[in-house]
């Protein structure tokens, strides 16, 4: 279990993390969601004691972090370059942590050959990693990490050097491996949608702050504020801002009906927020808010269409599935799902969730 | 990078300690204690108090060696580094003929500096020395050992065959890590060879030439091998450089206490200069983030 | 602005190639069409950034020729081809202001400076950079660079064509959306030829009017978004189009019924296909779950919840298929799976066999 006591880290005159604390279960898969410089890299160095906080402690099963030597720290990191030892075979690569822990050679054997096995690499396993493509290069350093069986493991956006469709593969691998060791995973990342895709907890970083930290899903249902919202949206999430006059949304110059479900909300300023699929040219078929807009652009992937609207300076974007042409400037009525809408009160808190997708 | 704290690491440091107390700062501290005191050396001392100082500072002959010492790095920073640059331009960035302009460019540096001072003498003499002799042949008088101008142009000669490598070497490894994709951008930009240097290779080596400068500021400055061995400060004391000079003091003459103050003021002088070179140099083109440049 | 041709265009990068495998470029004939967005969009290695080297100018090809509107310029250097390229980290003058940057290019063409202040200052609107105009380019930001990259090339008068190398490669997520909107933007309003080199099939399909999609130096094919989805004309354009791709699933087909494992499925057309590896295809978006006896019964192995649908992997007669649940489905009890006819797609030795052919 790793432990994280009000954690901060400052460099020169900036903070870098501000009072971090969190608690990683063993067997867990964190994610640290956030943009760059947000302070993933950052909390993670922390986490492996090779940076030490400024203030706060950090307890690995209550020890403290800090004060060990390098040998006795049992992390293992993958970083987003791939990092091999360039003049050795993918199977000495594998082998070489275990080589320096001086386990038998027989069970070095046993366990390079599983790990391979895992990270389908054994065809490779006589070739230096220059002969190898990125994402085999990147295979070699996770099998690396896997085998030292370590208590924990960080893996810092290990994926944002690979192809598209490389990536998609490896993050349908990892939470695989994941569930083999039992150690604790960390695992940072600026996409969304990978977040997701790995499960396990969340934790959205902000510049060094944790703004949540709960099980991936929740996160993304019901985001604590604005700002985790829209750390967790890709596409971003659309954000309009209105007030609350009885029964009636006010923005600007157009007026909505509030949705039932809303109707007990003081008579304030708030942001609402909808993701791009909950806006539709198309009417749904529950409750909606109509806004009249402009369109501003198209995209179309073939199987969805990503449609750019402006309304009253506000850009919004719609994502329907299907191919939808619609002319550039052309006004048209878009539609927000009334049951799927976010309420964030004046300083962005989260007052109002939508239930209706997900486990609440 | 915080590293956890080990009080072993105090081990590794003792023996560089002990090395560098003996050959550097016990000596440091010797010159500070003479200069402020008369003596023979015969371990009596007499308090001088800053008399040295005041000496020192009102003497023709510091403040001309001084002089020297500022023309002579002035020459020799104008020439080194233009013509580093425009050598670093030209060397191949890849194929075969790297590793052969890289070694040709290292030779001169790995010459002890009395040997090239050695060299040079010998280069220079009109009997046995090519230089000497074929400038002898075209009817030029050429004599360093008699003659200023001559003195004063083959030392600096001596010092660019010597030096110029240095910043050569250092340009090099700085425009060699220049992405292609620049010069690509170029090239659709339509820009010429100059526009291509000025804007793309001279800020890029920038951090490169700011230490190519400081070093050789600072070595041209306290130079002292070479012209000693060349012309020994000579002829009268037309190069006869700080460094030259204090060593005549202190060994020659015996006067510890005033050289040891004029090593001192030596000391000050260049570490004075060489901050602001860094300074201003490092904020030379660099914008804080909220500043505006006039069009 | 230019139509382009490739002329049985070939490279290698070998001096001697012997076979075909020696070229990372294979033989390539085709044209493009002034004013269009292409996207050429294939896995690392596949052969994208040589075409689009060949094309600025950057590489010659071993064989075969480029032809800009007709003419010949396989020989001439990029600067004599008038093309504009933005590479995949930005490429700008640290010492000058964005404002210098842009008139840069026009400063060296010697255009007169009335023009030259007047079409920079236009350009500096198009890319909202009117705040930052007069500042140092070193201090902005990734997105604000590759802007200034994109504008050099557009703000010149004689630009035949733009080509993008993987220019949001070092974009933030959320900065990558906005700028490729602007991208899109940009070419609407300027109607330039542009050509976009990527891996993300996301940018390339909201970019591009026509997509080429490539693998190991070969055109596999080229469409508009929709086409590539619906028909692919290879497995490996099932694959990599879309998110999840294509389920490619062996089978044996009988005129109107594939045979796959003990089960049949039912295919909107008949075909006679002997011998020969045939394969079909389904999109996991028209592959549905229900509890509906009739559909063939699967194995649910994984269900992964990615906000807005789900995907679920089920096992079907021993292969692994994709299905997609909208966000508020659960997967049904003794769930059965259905595919829906007239999106089936047959193939054969990998290609697409079309009805009627």
């Amino acid at each position: 279990m790793l432990e994280l006591r009000s954690v901060s880290k400052k460099v020169g005159r900036d903070w870098h993390i501000k009072d971090v604390s969190m608690t990683l279960e063993k067997g867990s898969v964190n994610i640290l969601l956030g943009p760059t410089l947000s302070g993933k890299t950052s909390l993670m160095r922390l986490m492996a004691g090779l940076d030490r906080p400024t203030s706060g402690e950090i307890l690995m099963n209550g020890t403290d972090v800090v004060g060990m030597p390098v040998q006795k720290r049992n992390v293992a990191m993958v970083y987003q370059q791939f990092i091999n030892y360039p003049a050795m075979t993918v199977y000495e690569n594998i082998a070489s942590p275990m080589r320096v822990a001086g386990v038998d050679k027989a069970t070095i054997e046993r366990r390079v050959r599983e790990a391979a096995d895992l990270m389908k690499l054994t065809p490779y396993l006589e070739r230096t990693p220059l002969n190898l493509s990125g994402g085999q290069q990147q295979r070699t350093a996770l099998a690396r990490a896997l085998v030292k069986d370590a208590e924990l493991v960080l893996l810092d956006e290990p994926l944002a050097n690979l192809d598209y469709k490389l990536r998609e593969e490896l993050r349908v691998e990892l939470p695989k491996i994941f569930a083999e060791t039992g150690a604790i995973f960390v695992y940072a990342t600026t996409e969304p949608q990978e977040a997701l895709l790995l499960g396990g907890k969340t934790a959205t970083l902000n510049e060094g702050l944790v703004t949540q930290f709960d099980d991936t899903i929740d996160v993304y249902n019901r985001p604590s504020d604005l700002l985790t919202a829209q750390t967790f949206s890709d596409p971003p999430m659309n954000v309009l801002p209105v007030r609350k006059s009885g029964a009636e949304f006010v923005f600007n110059t157009s007026r909505f009906d509030v949705p039932a479900s809303l109707s007990g909300l003081r008579d304030e300023e708030y942001t609402i927020g909808a993701r791009p699929h909950h806006m539709s040219l198309q009417p749904p078929t529950g409750k909606s808010m109509k806004l009249d807009c402009k369109v501003s652009t198209t995209e179309i992937t073939g199987s969805e269409s990503f449609i750019h609207l402006q309304s009253e300076g506000i850009h919004m974007v719609a994502l329907m599935h299907g191919v939808h042409r619609v002319g550039i400037g052309d006004s048209l009525p878009a539609y927000l799902d009334a049951d799927n809408l976010f309420v964030f009160d004046r300083n962005g808190s989260l007052v109002f969730a939508p239930g209706s997708n997900g486990h609440g | 990078m915080d590293k956890p704290y080990n009080n072993k690491a105090w081990l590794f440091v003792i023996p560089v300690f002990i090395l560098v107390a003996l050959s550097a700062i016990i000596p440091i501290m010797t010159v500070v204690n003479y200069s402020f005191q008369d003596t023979f050396g015969n371990n009596q001392f007499f308090w001088a108090g800053t008399e040295w100082f005041q000496d020192v500072l009102r003497s023709d002959r510091f403040w001309n060696a001084l002089g020297r010492n500022l023309i002579f790095s002035l020459i020799i920073l104008s020439i080194e580094i233009p013509l580093g640059i425009a050598i670093a331009l030209t060397m191949p960035k890849k194929g075969i003929w790297v590793p052969v302009c890289l070694v040709l460019m290292a030779l001169p540096l790995l010459i002890p500096w009395n040997v090239v001072g050695t060299i040079w003498q010998i280069f220079g003499r009109a009997d046995i020395g090519l230089l000497g002799y074929a400038l002898d042949q075209i009817g030029i008088e050429y004599n360093y050992a008699s003659n200023v101008f001559d003195a004063w142009a083959t030392i600096i000669l001596m010092d660019v065959w010597h030096w110029t490598s240095l910043v050569v070497l250092l340009c090099y490894a700085g425009l060699v890590s220049i992405p292609e994709a620049y010069y690509q951008a170029a090239k659709i930009d339509g820009a010429s060879k100059w526009s291509v240097f000025r804007y793309i290779q001279l800020p890029k080596i920038r951090g490169v030439l700011i230490i190519a400068f400081l070093l050789r500021f600072m070595d041209s400055f306290m130079i002292y091998t070479e012209p000693f061995v060349l012309t020994g400060g000579g002829p009268g004391n037309s190069t006869t450089f700080m460094s030259i000079d204090l060593v005549k003091q202190a060994i020659g003459q015996f006067d510890l206490g005033p050289a040891a103050a004029m090593s001192l003021v030596y000391q000050l002088i260049v570490l004075t200069i060489c901050y602001v070179f860094f300074t201003v140099m490092s904020n030379v083109g660099v914008d804080k983030p909220d500043a505006r440049v006039e069009d | 602005m230019a139509s382009i041709t490739l002329d049985k265009l070939a490279h290698s990068y070998l001096p001697n190639p012997q076979s075909d495998a020696d070229f990372a470029l294979k033989e390539l004939d085709y044209k493009w069409e002034d004013g269009g967005a292409y996207a050429l969009l294939g896995p690392s290695g596949c052969g994208k950034t040589t075409l689009l080297n060949i094309i600025s100018g950057l590489l010659v090809p071993s064989k075969g020729h480029i032809r800009f509107d007709g003419q010949d310029v396989t020989h001439l250097q990029p600067e004599e081809r008038n093309i504009a390229q933005v590479f995949q980290f930005p490429v700008i003058y640290d010492t000058m202001t964005v404002r210098q940057n842009l008139a840069f290019p026009l400063i060296n063409r010697h255009v007169p400076q009335d023009e030259i202040t007047k079409r920079v200052k236009d350009m500096i609107d198009v890319l909202d950079l009117s705040d930052k105009a007069d500042r140092k380019a070193r201090g902005l930001t990734a997105d604000e660079k590759q802007k200034i990259s994109l504008g050099r090339g557009l703000v010149r008068y004689d630009v035949n064509a733009i080509l993008f190398d993987e220019p949001l490669t070092v974009i933030d997520p959320h900065m990558k959306w906005q700028l490729r909107t602007k991208l899109k933007d940009l070419h609407r309003q300027l109607g330039h030829t542009m050509i976009y080199v990527t891996h993300d099939q996301t940018e390339a399909l909201t970019f591009a009017d026509k997509v080429v999609v490539m693998y190991e130096g070969e055109v596999v094919q080229i469409g508009t978004p929709e086409e590539l989805f619906n028909e692919p004309a290879h497995t490996f354009v099932g694959y990599f189009i879309g998110s999840p791709g294509m389920n490619v699933i062996p089978c044996e087909i009988d005129g109107k019924t594939a045979r796959v494992g003990d089960i049949q499925i039912e295919l909107s057309d008949g075909y006679s296909l002997a011998g020969s590896k045939t394969e079909l295809g389904i999109r996991p978006e028209f592959v549905s779950l229900s509890s509906d006896k009739s559909g063939l019964p699967v194995r649910i192995e994984t269900v992964e919840n990615i906000g807005r649908f789900k995907i679920v992997r089920a096992n079907l007669q021993g292969h692994t298929i994709n299905a997609l649940l909208k966000e508020n489905e659960e997967v049904p009890v003794d769930p059965t799976m259905t595919f829906e006819p007239s999106r089936i797609n047959v193939y054969q030795n990998s290609h697409l066999v079309r009805v009627g052919a």
